[in-house]
């Protein structure tokens, strides 16, 4: 079934510049698995060298947080929209990157 | 879920017949009225930031009628600033921002009250300056103050209006409602220096901060009225580009360490440590490289020893704070190196060393033999020699 992956701005760079993308999946995992195949540099921002998602990254299946549902066996249905939601906090990526210098 | 702001202490406050005048547009409103623009004037709100996102808030805050708005800001107006931080005039460059604000915002509204704190926000003055306030807005640009201003908004139970953008992207909430989530719940951890994709391109689109700035106004101001419906517990997203809003649920977490059942977090930490960002910053290598710490060059420069102190931040660096040395970027060394007079003993800097190492190196290899770098830099000089000289 037909699902969108919808990417925020920072991570668009490694997707060719999508914002959107369509995938057939089962569950939300599936659908990113299917993400990080297609774009293989998404993986280390969205997933820990472990295989976890990343704690600052939230992905929502609809309008709520998998965290609170079925995690990556969220289980989706045709037309569903997954969100990826990394934090951001403006101007900042350049102070904390800045750090060492 | 509105606020109850009906704990708001109510004092015998009146409109007098210019801010009746004033605010004729909101009085007509049955929805504020007398009793709302006299609940806005006893507000007090506190800004943590007159940037991108203190622009609107200060100004929409300002022309509604807040009481008492307080700006907490340390740094300084910079041409690149007038981009998107309207609340400035070309002729504010160099000026403190949160005097500037203060002046235009007096200027909108001089019937408010506004108090500026030029200082950096931190563990050990948080509680301290949000105690008084009623509501807090977080317009900060990095993960280690937004996590604070959290923490101390939560532990003294004041509402946090969040808003934060990323180039085309803007997220708005309200934490710390009654019952409702805060940011841990959203994010329990920040992202490790360097793992996000940095704004390495630069910037942001100026008017972004514009329309997330002046939601949080908005929130603010409903809070404040108890009216609507407050963002507490929904996300929303703004994509400026395909000009689209959308809501997620936030849903407080029961095991947030902060707001949750078993709460762990019961004061301030320490949150550059918490992200991660004293743990990355490298040790500065400088095998080789001759050095003077801070200590050392005061006790030169106080005996009256003729150095030449060269700075080799950018500009809007040394617009935040500067020992008065001459300003070379690093990457314009190259091309300006005749400025330098190499029979003078030279002390190079930057913000914490590595930069200047580079530069000593540069000069080294140039011929120049009485060259020093500055250990720890200008952070260091802050920390040993004068702690009024602001770190950033």
């Amino acid at each position: 079934m037909a699902v969108t992956v919808i990417l925020p701005t920072p991570l668009r760079v490694y997707a060719e510049h999508k914002a959107s993308v369509e995938y057939e999946a089962h569950t939300v995992g599936d659908a990113l698995d299917r993400l990080t195949a297609a774009y293989g540099d998404l993986k280390k921002h969205l997933y820990t060298p472990d295989g976890r998602i990343r704690s600052f990254v939230n992905v929502y299946l609809n309008d709520e947080d998998i965290r609170f549902l079925k995690q990556e066996q969220t289980p989706t249905k045709a037309g569903d929209t997954i969100t990826i939601v990394p934090s951001i906090a403006g101007g900042a990526a350049d102070a904390s990157a800045r750090a060492g210098a | 879920m509105p606020i109850d702001t009906s704990t708001l202490p109510k004092q015998d406050v009146k409109l007098s017949k210019e801010e009746v005048l004033r605010y004729s547009r909101h009085l007509i409103m049955p929805e504020v009225g007398m009793e709302g623009q006299l609940k806005l004037k006893q507000a007090q709100v506190l800004l943590i930031g007159s940037g991108g996102l203190g622009a609107p808030l200060g100004l929409y805050l300002a022309a509604a009628g807040v009481g008492r708005l307080g700006l907490v800001d340390f740094d300084v107006v910079d041409s690149t600033n007038l981009q998107r931080q309207v609340t400035f005039s070309t002729k504010d460059v160099g000026r403190k921002k949160a005097e500037a604000a203060r002046d235009r915002l007096l200027g909108l509204n001089p019937f408010i009250q506004i108090d500026t704190f030029e200082t950096r926000l931190s563990s050990e003055n948080a509680l301290e300056l949000f105690k008084d306030f009623d509501i807090i807005v977080d317009g900060t640009d990095n993960f280690p103050t937004r996590y604070l201003v959290n923490d101390a908004s939560l532990l003294l139970g004041k509402p946090n209006v969040y808003g934060s953008i990323f180039r085309f992207e803007g997220q708005v909430t309200v934490f710390g409602a009654p019952d409702g989530p805060c940011y841990r719940c959203l994010y329990p951890e920040p992202p490790p220096p360097g793992l996000v994709p940095s704004c390495a391109e630069g910037g942001v689109l100026g008017v972004l901060p514009g329309i997330v700035g002046s939601l949080q106004a908005m929130e603010t101001i409903k809070l404040i009225l108890g009216v609507g419906e407050s963002l507490a517990g929904r996300l929303l997203l703004f994509d400026a580009l395909g000009m689209r809003f959308r809501e997620l649920k936030i849903r407080k977490n029961p095991a947030c360490p902060l707001c949750g059942e078993h709460r762990t977090i019961t004061k301030l930490i320490d949150y550059e440590q918490f992200c991660g960002i004293r743990g990355e910053e490298a040790p500065v290598v400088t095998t080789g490289i001759p050095e003077i710490t801070p200590r050392e060059l005061k006790a030169r420069l106080d005996r009256g020893d003729d150095l030449f102190i060269l700075d080799v931040r950018e500009p809007h660096e040394f617009q935040i704070c500067n020992i008065k040395g001459h300003l070379i970027p690093l990457g314009d060394l190259p091309k300006r190196v005749s400025e330098l007079d190499s029979s003078r003993e030279i002390v190079a800097h930057c913000r914490s060393g590595k930069r200047s190492a580079d530069a000593v190196e540069f000069l080294q290899k140039a011929g120049f033999k009485k060259i020093w770098n500055l250990k720890g830099g200008i952070l260091a000089w802050s920390d040993e020699v004068d702690p009024s000289v602001p770190k950033y």
